[in-house]
């Protein structure tokens, strides 16, 4: 509470400060990056693209509590209406701003069918429902293509639009102020302002008569109801909004990638949202932007630093990167739980959570 | 600054708040309440005694919807409490605290409080996104009233304090701080008592008392025999789900029935010798008395 009073009494010169220093880093990131290479800013992008994902099952997960599963399905169904609805798959060319509120809105959608059915479950029984709904949208996905074909099956829908406003392509080069500008590094900036405005819808929601209401069904549903919330609704809304921050983070997947298919939205792609949060520190905002950042670079690092190392190291490449990327990655999430079983970043609330189970009950 | 939100007038002709009856609940072979009828008027401080097991909690629990009822109605201010989900039941002014503590244990004692400000208060998630004028004037609005709660019932310091670190008395407060939160017109207290010690009890009585005069009334379950006594002016005496006895605190005490119910039925052999020679009138009928009640006449 003390962090609300905090930043509603003014903002300090230094905070100030350190903002425009983030701000500054920020804007120039990814030409610092793209003269390495532009595949690390390709990188950046999906490292932003994991950081709304993360940010929207924190709401979930961190907020009010739902263990969830299945979260890569609304990412799924964001990226998939974008394909449909612009692309040759049906001929469909609509622009962005019917687009983008359509998928945000059918993700919010299918996130409150998902909250129904589970409005009874917690803990191990929610996440095995949750997790069968993720299933189920990725194999819909797979088997949309007989009768009627909608999906386009495992083959996935091929030469989808890219993002554009008023005839400005996001997709492709061009020379701005007299700078080359790719169309990755334009991405960018649009995925950093919608990642912004995420996090700046999340920090609102947390510290506010909702956010506090999500608290409470987390930390005692019985009482939570007990002081009036109806907890079927603010749970029902937590799996909305959390979705459709899912949402549009597909449907700027789909306009990126071009092209979209089933396997992008896997069990392993829901885990690793669910490690980034818990990792992070779960219900900090924070500690999951963190989390989404380390556990998205990590892998990319791993594979431009290993291969390198090997070839200087034995003069041939041993282990391939991608064989040993799964045991570090454990290895990781194993050290930071017995280090830090509160997440690396992790709120005050869970803090004090882990502390209090320490000391034992008095 | 609790009399303004229920706006009573407690010393005019005593209005009925709550009328429950023939509540019957059953857990499988258990008859845990059966034909449970009373009633509450506006300015009471009832009291629900019993021994372990005689069905008081369970009472509450249907009285807040957190159990449905086999039979019978309980009439509270013109609603059904039967019929109305769990989250409805503060909506129409009944709040309650509970016998094993549950706070929102990791969250801080005012943001507790804050909580229980959720059904009086409006902003919803485009409100809590824009944080436009009117919902930060709330958010101010339900920061201060839960401050103000929080030094109602006399832990105000302790407003940034985890809400598991309280102490135990401390984190019964916060409970009924937080039910005070909702603006109730009845407040159910169970076991407020319980695990404080003699100087944590008159503090809590006089608590009571103060939220009386500010014109709630209360409902309550208490095992402390001396502060129901001194505190209740009704008194509801259950045992094994039934109704054993009701009426003033003084008179209840004296009914042969409920001594040896709390004593075992020696004692009351022993009461009975002992209370017709103070007070001829109890062994007529309890009814006579004036207020104590027995559910039915083969007393011994």
């Amino acid at each position: 509470m003390s962090t609300v009073i905090d930043t509603r009494n003014g903002i300090s010169l230094k905070v100030w400060m350190g903002i425009a220093l983030c701000g500054v880093v920020l804007a120039i990131l990814p030409f610092a990056l793209g003269a390495v290479g532009q595949s690390w800013v390709r990188t950046l992008n999906f490292a932003l693209l994991y950081v709304m994902l993360a940010l929207g099952l924190n709401i979930v997960v961190g907020f009010a509590g739902l263990l969830d599963l299945g979260y890569i399905a609304f990412y799924a169904v964001g990226a998939y209406i974008w394909a449909m609805l612009a692309s040759p798959h049906f001929g469909l060319h609509l622009p962005f701003w019917v687009v983008l509120p359509a998928g945000v809105l059918l993700a919010a959608i299918f996130g409150a069918l998902l909250g129904a059915p589970t409005l009874k479950l917690r803990g191990d029984y929610l996440a095995i429902v949750t997790l069968g709904f993720g299933e189920i949208v990725r194999i819909f996905m797979n088997n949309l293509d007989a009768p009627i074909n909608i999906t386009n099956g495992p083959q996935g829908i091929n030469r989808v639009d890219s993002f554009s406003v008023a005839g400005f392509a996001f997709g492709r080069s061009q020379e701005l102020f007299g700078f080359r500008v790719t169309g990755p590094e334009k991405y960018y900036y649009l995925l950093l302002l919608l990642t912004i405005i995420i996090v700046v819808m999340c920090v609102r929601l947390q510290n506010s008569r909702i956010g506090r209401a999500w608290e409470a069904v987390r930390e005692d549903e019985v009482a939570a109801k007990a002081m009036g919330i109806n907890t079927r609704n603010i749970k029902l809304l937590a799996f909305s909004m959390g979705a459709s921050f899912g949402g549009v983070a597909g449907a700027m997947f789909a306009s990126m990638q071009g092209f979209v298919s089933p396997e992008s939205f896997s069990l392993t792609e829901s885990i690793l949202v669910l490690c980034m949060v818990v990792l992070g520190g779960m219900g900090n905002i924070p500690g999951v932007i963190l989390g989404a950042v380390l556990l998205s670079v990590f892998p990319e690092l791993l594979r431009a630093l290993v291969i390198p190392l090997q070839r200087t190291v034995f003069g041939d490449v041993i282990l391939d990167p991608e064989g040993i990327r799964m045991l570090l990655f454990g290895f990781a999430l194993v050290l930071v739980m017995i280090f830090r079983p509160a997440g690396l970043w992790p709120s005050a609330v869970r803090r004090r959570e882990l502390s209090g189970a320490k000391g034992g009950q008095s | 600054m609790i009399a303004a939100a229920v706006n009573s007038d407690a010393r005019s002709m005593p209005e009925l708040l709550l009328v429950a009856k023939k509540l019957s609940k059953r857990f499988g072979g258990l008859q845990a309440l059966s034909e449970v009828s009373f009633s509450i008027c506006k300015g009471d401080i009832y009291g629900l005694i019993g021994p372990n097991g005689a069905g008081k909690t369970t009472l509450f629990n249907v009285l807040t919807s957190l159990y449905v009822p086999e039979s019978g109605t309980c009439n509270f201010m013109g609603h059904q409490l039967t019929r109305l989900k769990p989250h409805q039941i503060a909506m129409v002014g009944l709040a309650r605290t509970f016998q094993n503590i549950r706070l929102f244990g990791s969250l801080s004692a005012i943001e507790n409080v804050m909580i229980g400000r959720h059904i009086r208060t409006r902003a919803g998630v485009l409100g809590a996104i824009l944080r436009d004028k009117g919902t930060r004037a709330e958010e101010a609005a339900i920061q201060q009233r839960a401050q103000e709660l929080l030094e109602y019932v006399g832990i105000g310091e302790r407003a940034n304090d985890v809400a598991q670190s309280l102490s135990y008395g401390d984190q019964r407060r916060l409970e009924i701080a937080r039910a005070l939160a909702t603006d109730p017109v009845l407040l159910a207290l169970d076991e407020p008592a319980a695990g404080m010690n003699a100087s944590e009890t008159l503090v809590l009585r006089r608590l009571i008392e103060k939220i009386r005069d500010d014109g709630v009334t209360v409902l309550l379950i208490e095992h402390d025999m001396k502060l129901v006594m001194g505190l209740c002016n009704r008194v509801l005496v259950l045992e094994y789900g039934k109704v054993l006895a009701e009426g003033k605190p003084a008179d209840v005490q004296r009914n042969p029935r409920v001594i040896e119910a709390y004593l075992g039925a020696g004692a009351a052999d022993q009461a009975a010798v002992k209370v017709p020679a103070n007070d001829p009138a109890t062994t007529k009928g309890p009814g006579a008395a004036g207020g104590a009640t027995p559910s039915n006449e083969d007393h011994p």
